[in-house]
């Protein structure tokens, strides 16, 4: 816990700046200076038929602070990631065992409304994945889908979502034209979009800039840091440098024997400058990974 | 140069010539068909003229009376009929084949589809003229009728929808589906939002597709329809199809008659032709 206790960094200079945040309820707050878990894991275990990927992992992910979960490939962090949301109810043979809550809520439990659970966590992927819709019906679709029905509110939800991701000025004379004539780094702004159109908690991101050109990726990662305060964030990336630069905590995960183990969890600078373990060490210095 | 070298480039000459000429005969065929209905049917498009084919007194071959409106208005009938039909039932099965069966019972639906595709039409005509044909006469007599021949053609163009159905929705990337999930939209919501469009052109295809086969369909049609050439005022109205006509007729049909038998399989092929022309366009479009 004495983590927990250090003088915050980066992200409380942000919270003081109030016009920085145009996203959720303001009354969630970002209580980041004050480490609060939104997110509890406890025990969890994940196996694909048999083939154990995930072992034994706990830990607590604070609401409104970025948590970036970083490794190599293979061990575990995008099945971590699925577990959140429970995305991995999809994958045949997958089992979960262990317990995760959100805001003290147990996802597993038998009343859980899965659909419900997904609106509040939303999920953003590796390969940006608009639909093969219009611009407008990616950000309308899911919201009238979730029961809104109301027109002008639509438009309204349809323009703030897209300002907020940056995209609004570009789109805004073609919202009618196929999502999928976009570049790259538009069409992952979008996905943003729309899982911020559905106002939700938590973010989950699978290397959202790593399928992006360095441009791309350098306007979505300061869209990703925006976002810090308003919502939780989990990221997943590879980019080392992109960890230190956006996350205030970081979980390094390591598989061993294909089975992946979180080894250490820290505050973003202890764990790239300080490590307490020598495998974090080895690999956030380059030397094994 | 070694000479294992020039062998294997002879060889290769050799695959090369023989594979080629296999594809300009199949290509070959085609232009030889259309080519040979043009020939045969010139003689009735040059004597009777197109113009009288739609408004003669009535199909009266041997008085030299050649409307084929009856019999074109009849075909389309009875396609657009089995369409109606098939195209929403093969859909349906398969978005619950792709969404919701549990695998082992999508698999064996796909493999008795297949199999439906694979039964003969003259079997298809048999079952439809011992079953079909005297349930509707115990209705709406006489039986043999429009309605006997959509739901025939209905059986029998359905494998084609819901196979091509399959494959489309098959081909509908794994991402859209997570990304509506991690949404949290319902399972309708991403059938109807989501794959659906995703799949449309595919789904569109295989409807021409299976449109193209309804019209070209002869025997199942000819043992059910009744072969009465009139514009059906009623589903229960006894109908000749063009397909039927030709099997009918062609076995006595001399000059003109025959001639002008040859202008309705001309019409039949160009429409047939471009129908699946279209469908492969679409479903080239869904892979590419």
């Amino acid at each position: 816990m004495t983590q927990i206790k250090q003088t915050p960094t980066h992200c409380c200079s942000e919270v003081n700046n109030s016009n920085a945040y145009t996203l959720g309820p303001i009354e969630a707050g970002p209580p980041c200076c004050e480490p609060d878990p939104a997110i509890r894991v406890q025990n969890l275990t994940l196996s694909y038929g048999g083939q154990s990927a995930l072992d034994n992992v706990s830990l607590d992910i604070y609401r409104g602070c970025i948590t970036a979960l970083i490794g190599p490939s293979g061990c575990g962090k995008t099945s971590f990631l699925s577990s959140i949301n429970r995305l991995t109810d999809l994958i045949p043979n997958c089992t979960v065992t262990g317990k995760v809550e959100i805001e003290n809520t147990d996802i597993h439990a038998a009343d859980m409304d899965v659909q419900a659970l997904r609106r509040r966590v939303g999920m953003i992927f590796q390969k940006p994945n608009p639909f093969p819709l219009s611009i407008r019906r990616n950000i309308q679709m899911p919201l009238r889908e979730h029961g809104v029905k109301d027109r002008a509110l639509l438009e309204t939800k349809l323009q703030t979502a897209l300002q907020d991701v940056g995209l609004w000025d570009e789109v805004k004379d073609r919202l009618d034209s196929s999502a999928l004539s976009l570049s790259g780094g538009q069409q992952q702004r979008l996905c943003i979009a729309r899982a911020l159109a559905l106002q939700p908690e938590i973010l989950l991101m699978d290397e959202p800039c790593s399928a992006l050109d360095p441009l791309s990726s350098a306007v979505v990662e300061d869209l990703i840091l925006s976002l810090s305060g308003r919502y939780t964030v989990v990221i997943v990336t590879h980019n080392l440098a992109q960890a230190r630069r956006i996350a205030n905590y970081a979980g390094f995960f390591w598989a061993k024997e294909r089975t992946g183990k979180l080894v250490e969890f820290g505050r973003c600078q202890q764990i790239f400058e300080s490590p307490a373990h020598e495998l974090t060490a080895a690999y956030v210095s380059g030397a094994r990974g | 140069m070694s000479r294992s070298h020039v062998n294997k480039s002879h060889a290769d000459d050799i695959l090369r010539i023989a594979l080629m000429s296999a594809a300009v005969l199949a290509v070959g065929v085609l232009l030889l068909i259309l080519l040979f209905l043009v020939r045969e049917s010139w003689p009735a498009l040059q004597r009777i003229g197109l113009y009288r084919f739609v408004s003669d007194a009535g199909w009266h071959p041997l008085e030299g009376a050649f409307n084929l409106a009856p019999m074109l208005i009849a075909t389309f009938a009875a396609a657009l009929g089995a369409i109606l039909i098939a195209g929403p039932i093969g859909i349906a099965s398969a978005v619950f084949g792709r969404f919701y069966a549990p695998p082992v019972i999508a698999e064996t639906f796909r493999r008795m589809v297949a199999l439906l595709a694979g039964i003969p039409s003259v079997v298809f005509g048999l079952w439809g003229l011992t079953v079909l044909v005297p349930i509707i006469a115990k209705w709406q007599p006489p039986g043999a009728s429009l309605l006997a021949g959509m739901l025939i053609l209905a059986f029998m163009v359905l494998p084609t929808v819901a196979l091509t159905a399959d494959a489309a929705l098959k081909a509908v990337p794994k991402q859209y589906l997570h990304g509506a999930n991690a949404l949290g939209i319902s399972q309708a919501g991403l059938i109807f939002n989501v794959a659906i469009p995703a799949a449309r052109s595919g789904l569109i295809g295989g409807i021409l597709l299976a449109t193209a086969r309804a019209l070209g369909e002869t025997m199942a049609v000819l043992m059910v329809a009744g072969n009465v050439v009139q514009v059906p005022n009623s589903l229960f109205d006894p109908v000749r199809v063009l397909t039927a006509n030709i099997a009918l007729e062609m076995a006595y049909a001399t000059t003109e008659h025959r001639s002008a038998l040859f202008v309705s399989g001309l019409a039949l092929m160009l429409l047939v032709v471009g129908l699946a022309a279209m469908a492969g366009k679409l479903g080239g479009r869904l892979h590419g």
